[in-house]
Formats: C-alpha cells, structure tokens, sequence
C-alpha cells in the first residue's frame, strides 16, 4: 500500500511503462510531468531498464505534434494535460486515432475557459475529445486511476486505439489516499509483449519504408475512414479482456460499466468519474433506509458500448438520471445523458433490453468548476426520480434561481460510515500546514490500518493565502469525494483566520477545537472573539490552544508551526500512541527534509519535542465574555454588489449564493480589492518624515500600491486625523505645498522591498531609515483612519506632472493590493503602467501569474480614478494574447476612424475649427489627452439634440477620439513559448500595440517549470539538471525587424530608465515589445532582497539595459542604446544568492560548475554583440535616456 | 640540507605549507604548488554557516511558497529521487589528495555545536591527512563571559575530536586573557597543534553610503611579530606542534617563525600575491639562508629564539614594552 495523490499514482505507471515523453505544463496535471521529468533526470528506469526521455515542448500543440511523430517512429509515448491544454491537442488527437498508433494521453479532467478561466474540475475538456477516435476510459477515485491508467495502456498496446484516461481534476488528481500500489512484476504481467514487439515493428523507419498522412480524394477518403471501424467494435472487449486480466492479478475487478447497489432498483444515476464515488456511497446509505437505488459508474465512455451497458443495468429500473459533469449551452441535453439516451433505444433494439420506452430518463449538470458534489446533492437526485413529474433536465448542487433547474437539497444531510475520523486544519500556505497534513495522512495511512484521505483546498491569492486541510482516516476504503462538513477535530494555526470565515462552523458539537494562539495561551479564551466564544461553549468543544509561532521562532524556525500543530493534532487525538506518533513524524521530517540537510531535520524535531510542553487545554467559562468582535468581512460603506456577492465569496459562502447574483458574460466591476482588507502583514513600514528625501521610490517599487505619496495644498489638512504625518514638500515648484507618504495598514503584506530601496538614512543612527518596520497590530486602526484621509486628499493634476521617478509616483496607481506574492517583482511594472496610462488603458493579459493576481476572483485590483476611468481587461486565453490583443487595436483604430468620418460629415453643424482640432489634436502628453477630452465634452454638447442617426452614432463613439493605449501583458512562458508565434506576427504588423513581458524566466503560477527564457545553469521544473543552454534573446530577435521598438529593463537596478521606456514605448506609433525583469519566488530567495538582485543582474551584464527604437534610425541614428554600463564582477555575484542556482550546486556541482563557466562567457558574449549593435554608429551611453524621445 | 619536520604527526618535506585559502580550488594551482614546494595544503574554510544558514535558507527560500496556491503547490522541483553527487567541499578534498602526494588538511570554521560538526567525520572519509578547526567568534554579548567564549572552541573540539582519528590543529585568536592557558587547554583535550593566529577581518565605513563595508586585505609581514611573540611563549612548554600563520611573506619571515618555535608556517598572501612560484622561492632561500649560516637542519634552527632559549627573554614580556615606551622620544 502507498498514500499517494492520483498525480503521482498515474505518473508513476505511466513513466514505468512508456519510453518517451512529450509535456507541457498545465494545472492541474502539470504534477505528472514533472515528476516524469525528475524521474527521468534522476535516471530512473521503465520496465525494460531505460531511462524514458522527457521533451518538454513550447505548448500542448507542440506536445501533441511531438508525440505524434515519436509514435509513427515506433517508440511507446505517453503525455499529460488538461483543458485548454487539451483542445490544443485536438488536431494531432484525430490523426494519431486515425493512423491507430497505440497511445494513453492521462488528463486531469477540467474546465474549460468560458465566460471566465476555471482551473477545477470537470468533464469540459474530455467531452470536447469524444469524437477525436481516440478510445475514453475514466478513474474515478486515486486507486482507480492508477487502475485504469495501466488498463488503457494495456488495451492501447492491443487494440493499437489510442486512449484518453481521465480523472477528475484536484478531486482526483490532487487527493492523497491509501491505496495498493502496482510493483514492476504486475506492470510486467499485464502489458502484452506481442503487442509492444507489433507495434515497434509498424515505426516509419527507411529501413522498411512507407508513406503516412497522405491526402485523399472523394474516391478514397470515406471508405479509409470506414476501414479502421472493426478495431473499435473489438475495443470493448479488449477492455473487458484488460479488466479481467488486471483482477486476476490485482484481486480489484472493473468493468466498463460498473453498476453499484440494488439488484432490484428502481431508481439509477447514470455517472462518470469521482461524483461516481459519493453516489455509491450515498446508494449504499439510502438501500440501508429501504430504497431501492443504484448507480452505473461510466468507465469506458468511448467507444460506447450499448450491451455492456446494458448488462449491467436492473430490468427492474422505473427512472434514470443521467449526470454530466460539463455544459453544452443548446444542446437536448449533455453528451452522457445524450449518449444512455441512445443506448437504451439501441439496446432494445438489439433486444439487449425491453420497453426501454417506459424507463423515465432525465439529466442534470453537477459539479461545474469543482462546484461540490456531496450525498446531500445525491439524495436530491433520487428523491427528484421518485417523483411523478421530476424535471427532465436539472441542476444540483446550485441555487438556479433564474431558470429554476435546480434540485434542492437538504446541506445537512450527511452519509459518515462508521468508524470514519475527520479533521480540518486552516492554516496559511508560507505555515507549511498542508506539506505537514499529508505527512499526517501517510503516517495515518501507512502506520495503521486504517485507509486515509487527504484534501487541499487552496486560497486564489498567492499572499497571505490561507489554506485548509481535509483529513479523514477510518477502518474502511474512503470514498468521500467531497469536502468535510463537520469534524471531530477542528485546528485553526494563525489566529486571525477566525475573523476571515467561520471556522467553528465545522467542528462537530462536542468535538475539539486547537488554536495556535500569539502569546501566553493560558490566556487565549480572553483573545477569542466574542462570537467564537459563543460557539465553543455551545458546542462544548474540547478547547486546546499553543503559541506555536513562538515555539517554532525559538527553534530557529520562524513561521513553520507545521510540525508543531501536527504534533499537536496527534497528541490530542490519540490516532497513535504519543511516542510512536513522535517517532512517525520525526520519521516523516527525515524523510520529507532529509535531503535539506541536517539542519533542517533537526531544527523541525527540536520543534516537535518542544511541543508538548507548550500545549494547553483551556478551561472556559460558562458564558462569554469577550470585548473582541469577528470583523465585518467587508466595510459598511462598500457598494452593494460587493455587500451582497463580493463579501459572501470572501467569507467563503460563495456556494450559497444563488445564480441571479452573478453577472451573466463574466463582465465584473473592477476596483474591489481595496473591500478587502486582509491584514496579512505583521509588520509595515512607518514613514519618519524627518529624515524622508521624498524620492517617492519605495511607491515605485510597492508590488501592492500600499506605500503612496501625496502632494497637495495646506488647506486640505483639514479634518485629518491626529496621527496623520504631513511635511513641507522639498520642491521649489510646489512652494507651500505639503507631503505625505502613507501606508495602507490592511492591505500591505510586508514586503519590506520599501525598506530596502529607501535611500535616506539617520545621520545620527544610519540603521534607521526614513521606512521602517514595525508591529501592524498597534498601527492598524490609527493608520487605517489615516490612509482612509489620505486617499481623498486631491490627486495632483496629471498634466501638470513630470515623466521622473518622482513625479510619476503621484499619479494615481489604478492597480492596488492584488494577490500577487509579497514582494513580487512583476505587479511593480503593471501598476507603473496603469499610474502613466491607466486612464486610457486596455490590457489583453495572458493567461498566468499576472492575470490571476489581476482577475482571479473575488475581488479584482484594477481600479478607477475619480472620473471614473481606469484599465479595462480581459484575459483570452494563454497562448492567443498577443492576437487578442491586437484585435483590441483594429477594433479601436476602425471605431476611431469610423468616428472621424462621422465628425467630417457633421462639419456644417459643428463648425471647421472644432472638426479640425479634434482630428488634428497632438495626444501625445497628458495636457493633449486633455485637451481632447474637452474637445470631445463640447462635441457632444454641440450634438445634444440631434436626430439624425449620424449624429447619434457620432455621439456614442466620440470617446474613441481620444487615444486609447493597448498593452499585451504576460509572462515568459507566453512570450517565450506557448505565444511567441502571435507575438511575433503581431509585433511584425507594424500595428500600435504595447507589449509588456513580465519576464520571471520561468512558468511562474503553474509552479516553476523551465521557459526558454530559463537562464543557464538554472534549475527548475522540467530541468532538474539544470538548463544546459542560454535563454532565449527575445529582445535581440525583435530587433531584426527593425520596426519594433525593443527595451529591456529592470526596475530594481535603474528606475529612471525603466519609467522613460514606458513613455518611450507608448508613444512609438508601431509595436512596441519591454521585457522586464520580475523577481520571483520561483528564484528561491527572500524577495525583500529582490530589488539588490535585479541591480546585481545588470552590473554583472546577466541582465543589459537596451533601447532599440526604430525612431531614431528614422534620424540617421543608430536605434540601439546600450543603457547600462560595462558589466563589473562576476556573473557568480548574481546567482550565488539563488536558489534555482545554488541548487545545482548541491545536486551535481561539476555541471553546476560547468554550466556557470558556460553561462559567463555566454552573457560576456551576449554583452558584447550588444555593445557591438550599438556602437556601429555612435558609442555605448550611460545617461538617463530622454522621454518621448 | 635537512629541511623535512613535522606538523601534527605529518611528516612534511620543508616546514612551508599553504593556508587555508582559495589556492586549493583549482587542482592546477594546487599541481603547482606542490611542483613550487609546498609541503602541504589547507584547504578553504568550509564554514558553520555555509553548512547550517544555507540550509535553513535554502529550505525557508523553497518551503515557504510552497503549498500556497492550487497551481503551484511548489516552485522546484522535488529532490527525493535524485542520487546527489557528491558535495563539492568534499569532492575538492578527494580530488585535490588524488592530484598531489602531500598532506591535505580541511578546514572547518565555525562557533557553535551543531550538526555541522559531522562534517568533520566526512572530511575525514573524503581523504584529509588532517582538520583545521577555525573558531571564528566575535564575541559582541556583554554578558558572555570570556570563559564562556574560550569553552565554545572547547565545546567544538570535543565534539569534532570524537567524531575523527586525524588530527586536529586548531586555528586561535589572538583575543584570549590567556592564550597559553587557552592553548594548552585545548592540547588536554586531543588537539595535535594549534595555529597562531586567526586573522579577523576588520570592517571598514563607507562614510558616504553610511554602512560598515566587507574588506579584505592581504596580510604583510608586519603582523608576523604577534604570532612571533606567542610562538616563542608556547614552544617547549605545550604538547602540542604550532603553525604560524599570518604575515609570513619573506624568506626572513618564515626564519624568524621557525626560530620563535613554529613547527610549520602557513602562507596565504603573499601567494595570492606573487603567484605560486614564490613557494619555490621561500623553500630556496629558507635553505641558502640555513647552508650561509651552516645550520644542518630546521630542527636545529626551531625554537632558538623562543622564551626558553632566547638570549633576553624579556623582549617578549612587560619589561619590552615598557623599555619601548621610555625609550620614546618626542
């Protein structure tokens, strides 16, 4: 046995049974590849003693090509993906089932982008497969998709069918569970020898040459389709065979259709993958109470075999409800309710089956998005079948209250076999709470008898996130595919999640309640929040509490309270006997950290053995007596879409609310983000405005737009609060003008990037600056109200303002407090972006880092200034945004030209000099946008009153007179990779597009898997041995166009020249490409240290400033300006303080040696054909470039 | 000419070895330096907080963002599977033995007990003929108590001298109330030499930037005459050999150590300095100056200058520094 999630279950069969690998990354399956690719690495062999080669391609397309051709060429290959990935792999998918080349692509089963992006799970993306040809065979719990995903190979090798083996998506793929695992010998046994030998013997090889994908003629082509059918009429029975050889040697039987509970039902859902799990859980529960239900548990979905269904379904059966798990907006109902719909006339006209007419059949979508899928929503099913009348096409688990699908259903009613223990653990992701959690589960699972059950739910911000952990264990398999409602055990380790959601809510009356409480916890009942008081003395709960933050920071482990909390859980609970659960977790730590060094090991089991001294169980009084309230989710004065649907999704009950609430096209407000304050850091800057030199560029380099200067008249201090910090503004433009810089308290994270770029130190005490740190908790109120005062002092008239790092810094940021990691390096750029453009601003976002931490719900940080203009955004898709965004350029360019015919043709009413000015209108500086606005206000006042259509339209679209900027925003791995094809098409249209690559030379949200823009030497995911070769020169490629204005900057090494080619960029009339260098956590050192990083990158010449501007070769000018100096040092000065560096150090240190002799004389090379380039007509410049130059 | 002694049980060919230092990285260096003479190599401190810190850091750097958020439940990729190679530290100890037949000595620096004095045991297995342990301590604690200073080196070697069979020389610092006693504390408990002294590296302003700066300054022969003085006090009376390290630059330089008692000296500066030929020159001119002055050996020549033999032994007392000072004339 082996606890594991279905990732690395399906992973491991599938690596041990393949030769070759093409991948790309993709949540939720991304965990496959990579464990393939470290395998690979490692030199782990397959069952045949080779080590399986691993290619990681530039997009699923390019996977599905790649394994195309390894198939033709004979070798055994295999992939994983997941929704969008997938439908990249259509096109490939139709040939390889149409050439018949053997083959098991593994998908997380997950939705698909539609009104929004959803990274959960569903069967969209394997639905939108089913007419591929290839062969769909599902899992639906971990064991069963490690199961199944050997069946397909097996029944691939024989049928020579290729299969698409799915499971659902973080249900599935991302639960850890006990399950038996499969040794060689079985994988051995079962593959089919004969087959493998058939199937090498078919490669496209010169030695016996033929001729594949040729192009056919009306003469040909439909019969050749037809020609392959015989091999899908046998698959079933290939299956059936597979099935019962694997339960032969397994002992576990399938079918491909497996039905579960009474032979003599009357009622039967008809379901496909993990959702199958709860049905039989809850049939086996609703039989035992005298109903007579069952469930058809779909396995082979294609091909579809009517008899097999048919074999399994009772002839006693009144009523069927189908259930898709996916959409089909249009259709008569969803492809598995279509398909038994079929078959059941089928099979009574086969005769496999009698008056099939007289079964009732209905179909209901559930679970969209990884929308739970619980008992309750299964007994709502049946109770719906047994009804006269029951709605023919429904929902559940949902509140439709706009087409009235739903089914409702009681949430209280629950199915908890006996025996079964459950715990739920808040914890926040930097804790280490979950890592811990599912070293409980394999200690649970591995140490006792008892089966065990892990899953993880996850925050959608990637600061602060809190995390919450799912743990059941009991004597019998677990088949809960579905959250835990209500626990005995209930631990909560950082306090202030009691105010973020009702955590009391899931502990069970009577149950036990841990707390990791700052302070004495002795005196924990009297920090406790009055409501949450209340509920454990109603409850009666078993209250425990520990300062584990203090224990784990005494042990030189500041913030990692995982092993002490879980040291806790199995003291408390006794699931083992306290020293045998000491040694178990003091065993998982060595084996978990092991490798970390000793160190690590013995700093986390000092943790563990200072644990138990520390935990105290808190006796309460019978009534409460708190002065402390649970904070309101969100303010009382936030508009009311936020109260009613933005703050139920924040206090996680989301769930409940019901369909009329949400927008219909995915359109949302923006600006919501500053609703909620989230009080994640402990500590924040305080401004000393004695020793501050006003250079504003800790605001510049704030990822959150937290830290904020204002400059404004004395008369505006009125009604400010008494701690609010003013100061004379040091500028002789402004005389008598006042200075603020001021902190939002709840929506820093503590970064300290502003500590560190603070310039202005204490003559008498230099370790003080003008920012310093200090405790949140004594700031919060004070600096709330402050911050509060400060945001409607007047902003500063833009017009008014210069293009430095200083002037820039009081515009108006229109990005704030996004989720983006704390210290982020990419959200300094955007939010630099939306202060110089964002009134005028339409970003097309890339999928990635940068469009979660811009429009993952619920709340989003684009915002508006005080007339009501800000970014507008969209995201398409990953590998289309460059397209996507141009077509946001002809779009605009033809409604401006549309308007300007119209306004020519109003020139008799609306006078030639208003006609002339506002065509003719210089927009280039702020004054000029101005100025146009106001041009526009009149037009329209002039048009007010007029009929005529032309005039109407004139008026409706006037606004587009005024410029707008367009910025195609995305990561590495889009630029880089998955989009550089339409990157490259678009910046060679010559079109006035703005492209901005937030370059962290790594896929940074799916996890840190290489890009081509992974340096050498680095490691990261997909090149564990470090990457053996330079990243790519995608600014160097855009140059030899010609056309394109290129720049490559970094903000923590030069400021002044990072603003300047933002203006630059813009007001270049063609494309305009910045690539920006964005430290991130994937690079594996403290952010705070970032802005030093980006400043050693470029005076090591890693990272070269450049201009390339096509404007100046217009001059007679050489266009490339080489903007930072001669490197000094040693590349090593760099990548010594990384991670991804250091990495290879200890993993293999010659090569790591190697490849950085390597990479040093690549970036001197690199460095000097730069220096080349820009000395052809005028030698390398240092000086801070010219805006709108 | 016999120029052959012994350093810690090792026989070694002259009494002129390397200190621990950069030069033993590159096996070239190292080739030539043993071509030059050299009659051992200390190898680069392997320091507590290399060791320690950087797998704290490395572990908070990789841990911490982990688990966080649904699609990235971690930013590296997972090491359990990966056969390591061999760490670099120790694989330069193995390489550099294999390169050359004379003793190679590791080197460990650090100030606290912890698992990184296991490290110890694996410079051993990697091939070091013997350990240098550098107990690098500032001690800024008010409240630590010199004793309780001196009892950290004591701590470290205890730990270290259980945990190997080679020797163990163990680098001092000049700060100590008493460095003989100190001294010969640390022979009781198993150390074969010690090595005087440390240099600490002193911290400079940046009078503009307002920060202490890192500097490093190679030493010139000028701070030789400290470690003259506490040779000659300890020759003859610990059970223990004594390296001098530190300003040892001249063919003079490495004389007057072996006269004050010094079993070997230790160069660092003036190699990074001059290159590795100027070992061949100090060996040739240590041994034209022994053949002028017709000495047989560097036996012969140690320790005649030291507290037990000098003429005047005062010179290294109170009763020099106060004739110093009288003799000051403004």
């Amino acid at each position: 046995m082996g606890t594991l999630d279905a990732n690395e279950a399906v992973a491991s069969v599938a690596y041990r049974m393949n030769e070759l690998f093409a991948i790309y990354p993709i949540t939720p399956s991304s965990a496959m590849a990579e464990f393939a690719d470290e395998w690979s690495a490692a030199g782990k062999t397959n069952l045949w003693g080779a080590v399986p080669s691993v290619v990681e391609m530039q997009s699923e397309g390019g996977a599905a090509g790649a394994l195309h051709g390894a198939l033709l060429a004979g070798s055994l290959s295999a992939s994983f993906t997941a929704s969008q990935g997938l439908l990249l792999m259509i096109p490939n998918m139709y040939k390889i089932a149409g050439e018949l080349l053997p083959f098991c692509l593994h998908v997380t089963a997950r939705a698909l982008a539609t009104h929004a992006l959803s990274i959960f799970g569903e069967h969209s993306d394997v639905m939108a497969c089913r007419q591929t040809g290839f062969a769909m065979l599902a899992g639906g719990s971990v064991q069963e998709a490690q199961d199944t995903a050997v069946i397909s190979q097996m029944v691939t090798l024989r049928s020579r069918v290729p299969f698409l083996h799915f499971f659902d998506g973080f249900r599935t793929s991302h639960e850890v569970a006990k399950i038996a695992l499969l040794s060689d010998d079985d994988l051995r046994s079962l593959l089919d020898e004969d087959s493998i030998q058939a199937n090498r013997a078919r490669a496209l090889t010169p030695d016996q040459p033929v001729i594949r994908g040729t192009a056919q003629n009306p003469d040909s082509f439909f019969q050749t389709r037809e020609a392959g059918n015989l091999f899908y009429q046998k698959l079933p029975g290939l299956v059936k065979e597979a099935m019962a050889a694997f339960a032969a040697r397994t002992g576990r039987a399938y079918k491909p259709f497996d039905y579960e509970g009474a032979p003599d039902a009357d009622r039967v859902i008809v379901i496909m993958g993990s959702g199958g799990e709860a049905v039989a859980e809850t049939v086996a529960w609703l039989n035992q109470n005298g109903a007579k239900t069952g469930v058809v548990k779909v396995r082979l979905y294609r091909p579809f075999s009517v008899e097999d269904f048919a074999a399994v379904l009772p002839t006693s059966v009144r009523s069927i409800a189908v259930l898709d798990r996916t959409k089909e907006p249009g259709a008569l109902g969803e492809p598995l309710y279509l398909d038994v719909a079929a078959a059941l006339r089928q099979a009574d006209t086969a005769g496999w089956m009698k008056d099939t007419h007289t079964i009732r059949l209905i179909g209901g979508r559930y679970g969209l998005g990884s929308k739970e899928f619980t008992p309750a929503m299964v007994k709502a099913v049946f109770d719906e079948l047994a009804k006269p009348s029951p709605k023919p096409v429904f929902t559940v688990g949902i509140n439709d209250d706009v087409t009235g699908l739903s089914l409702p259903f009681d949430p209280e009613f629950e199915v908890v076999p006996p025996g079964m223990k459950q715990a739920v653990f808040f914890g926040l992701g930097s804790d280490g709470t979950v890592g811990a959690n599912k070293n409980s589960i394999k200690i649970i699972g591995e140490g006792t008898d008892n089966f065990a059950q892990g899953y993880f739910v996850y925050d959608s911000k990637k600061s602060g996130a809190m995390t919450v952990s799912h743990l059941r264990f009991g004597p019998t398999p677990i088949r809960a595919t579905y959250l835990i409602r209500k626990a005995e055990f209930v631990a909560c380790h950082r306090f202030d999640l009691l105010h973020q959601c009702n955590v009391l809510d899931y502990v069970k009356p009577g149950g036990i309640f841990l707390l990791n409480s700052p302070g004495d916890p002795h005196e924990a009942w009297v920090q406790l929040p009055l409501e949450i008081q209340q509920q454990i003395i109603l409850k009666k709960l078993d209250f425990y509490a520990i300062d584990a933050s203090t224990v784990a920071r005494d042990c030189g482990m500041a913030g990692r309270i995982n092993t002490i909390m879980q040291t806790c859980y199995f003291a408390i609970s006794g699931v083992l006997e306290k020293d045998e659960a000491i040694n178990a977790i003091k065993y998982a730590i060595k084996k978990t950290y092991g490798k970390r060094g000793d160190a690590v090991v013995q700093r986390n089991n000092e943790a563990v053995d200072r644990t138990l001294e520390n935990l105290v169980k808190i006796d309460y009084p019978a009534a409460p007596n708190s002065t402390v309230q649970l904070r309101p989710i969100v303010p009382a004065n936030a508009p009311d879409f936020v109260q009613r649907v933005t703050a139920m999704m924040l206090g996680g009950k989301g769930d409940l609310l019901p369909v009329s609430a949400f927008p219909i096209d995915g359109v949302w407000p923006t600006g919501t983000t500053q609703w909620e304050k989230r009080n994640i850091a402990e500590e924040i800057p305080v401004w000393e405005m004695d020793i501050c030199i006003q250079c504003n560029k800790c605001s510049n380099v704030c990822p959150h737009a937290a830290i904020r200067p204002k400059v404004y008249a004395t008369a505006c201090l009125t009604g400010a609060p008494p701690s609010f910090k003013s100061t004379e503004f040091k500028a002789r433009e402004y005389p008598g003008m006042l200075y603020t810089l001021q902190v939002a308290p709840e929506d820093c994270t503590g970064c300290q990037l502003c500590v560190q770029v603070c310039p202005a130190k204490d003559k008498s005490n230099p370790s003080r600056k003008a920012l310093n740190m200090a405790p949140q908790l004594p700031l919060r109120e004070s600096e709330r109200d402050n911050f509060a005062f400060f945001l409607k002092l007047p902003d500063p008239d833009r017009a008014m303002l210069r293009d430095d790092v200083k002037t820039t810094q009081f515009m108006r940021p229109l990005f704030e407090f996004s989720g983006a990691c704390a210290g982020c390096g990419e959200t300094p750029y955007v939010k630099l972006l939306t202060q110089l453009f964002g009134d005028r601003l339409l970003i097309a976002n890339a999928t990635g880092c940068s469009s979660i931490y811009g429009g993952n719900l619920p709340t989003t940080p684009y915002t508006t200034d005080d007339c009501g203009r800000g970014p507008a955004w969209a995201n398409s898709l990953f590998e289309d945004n460059a397209e996507f965004g141009l077509g946001f350029r002809v779009s605009l360019d033809q409604s401006k030209n549309f308007a300007e015919v119209l306004l020519r043709g109003q020139a008799g009413l609306l006078g030639d000099d208003l006609v002339t000015a506002i065509s003719g209108a210089d927009q280039t500086t702020e004054a000029g946008i101005q100025a146009q606005r106001e041009r526009v206000v009149a037009l329209r006042e002039a048009l007010t009153g007029q009929t005529t259509r032309e005039a109407r339209t004139l008026c409706q679209i006037a606004d587009y007179l005024v410029n707008k900027s367009v910025w195609i925003v995305g990561g590495d791995g889009w630029a880089y990779d998955i989009g550089f094809g339409g990157l490259d098409h678009v910046i060679a249209s010559g079109k006035n597009v703005n492209i901005l690559v937030l370059d962290t030379e790594v896929y940074s949200n799916t996890g840190g898997q290489q890009s081509k823009s992974t340096p050498m030497g680095a490691v990261a995911k997909f090149s564990m041995a470090g990457k053996a070769l330079p990243k790519k020169d995608l600014g160097l490629i855009a140059t030899t166009y010609g056309s394109v204005y290129v720049a490559r900057i970094a903000l923590g090494a030069k400021d002044a020249h990072a603003v300047s080619v933002f203006r630059e960029a813009e007001s270049y009339a063609g494309p305009s490409l910045i690539i920006a260098y964005s430290h991130c956590v994937a690079h594996g050192y403290s952010l705070s240290q970032g802005l030093e990083q980006q400043k050693r990158a470029v005076a090591c010449g890693y990272w070269p400033l450049f201009r390339f501007d096509p404007r100046r070769t217009d001059r007679g000018e050489n266009p490339m300006k080489l903007d930072s100096a001669a490197p000094k040092g040693a590349l090593t000065d760099f990548t010594r303080n990384e991670t991804r560096f250091q990495m290879l150090e200890r993993i293999n240190p010659q090569r790591s040696a190697m490849l950085q002799e390597m990479a040093a004389a690549s970036v001197k090379q690199r460095f000097e054909h730069y220096q080349q380039m820009a000395s052809t007509q005028e030698s390398t410049t240092s000086e801070t470039p010219t805006p709108n130059a | 000419m016999e120029l052959a002694t012994t350093y810690l049980g090792l026989p070694l060919k002259n009494p002129v070895m390397t200190g621990a230092s950069p030069l033993a990285d590159q096996l070239d260096t190292v080739r030539r330096l043993e071509d030059a003479g050299a009659a051992a190599l200390v190898m680069r401190s392997l320091f507590e907080e290399q060791i320690t810190n950087e797998q704290i850091a490395e572990f908070a750097h990789t841990e911490n963002a982990a688990e966080s958020f649904s699609e990235a439940t971690s930013y590296f990729p997972r090491m359990e599977d990966y056969a390591f190679g061999p760490d670099r530290y120790l694989e330069q100890i193995s390489r550099v033995k294999e390169a050359v037949d004379i003793p190679v000595i590791g080197s460990l620096n650090g100030v606290s007990l912890g698992g990184w004095t296991d490290y110890a045991r694996l410079i051993e297995q990697a091939g070091a003929d013997a350990l240098e342990l550098n107990v690098y301590y500032i001690a800024t604690d008010l409240d630590e108590p010199g004793l309780a200073v001196a009892g950290r080196t004591f701590d470290i070697l205890q730990a270290v001298k259980a945990s190997v069979t080679i020797p163990i020389a163990v680098k001092l610092s000049p700060f100590f109330s008493s460095p003989g006693h100190f001294a010969q504390t640390l022979c009781s408990m198993g150390a074969s030499g010690v090595i005087l002294f440390n240099r600490f590296y002193q911290p400079d302003i940046d009078i503009e930037e307002l920060e202490a700066s890192h500097r490093l300054d190679l030493s010139d022969s000028s701070e030789l005459r400290l470690r003259l003085r506490w040779a000659a006090i300890l020759h003859g009376r610990l059970k223990a050999d004594i390296a001098v390290s530190g300003g040892v630059h001249t063919v003079e330089d490495v004389i007057k150590a072996i006269m004050c008692g010094a079993n070997a000296v230790q160069v660092v500066s003036c190699l990074l300095k001059y290159g590795p030929s100027h070992m061949a020159s100090l060996i040739t001119g240590l041994r034209h100056w022994l053949e002028d002055h017709e000495y047989e050996s560097v036996d012969q020549l140690r320790g005649s200058m030291s507290l037990l033999h000098c003429p005047d032994p005062t010179v290294f007392e109170r009763a020099n520094y106060l004739r110093m000072l009288q003799l000051w004339k403004v």
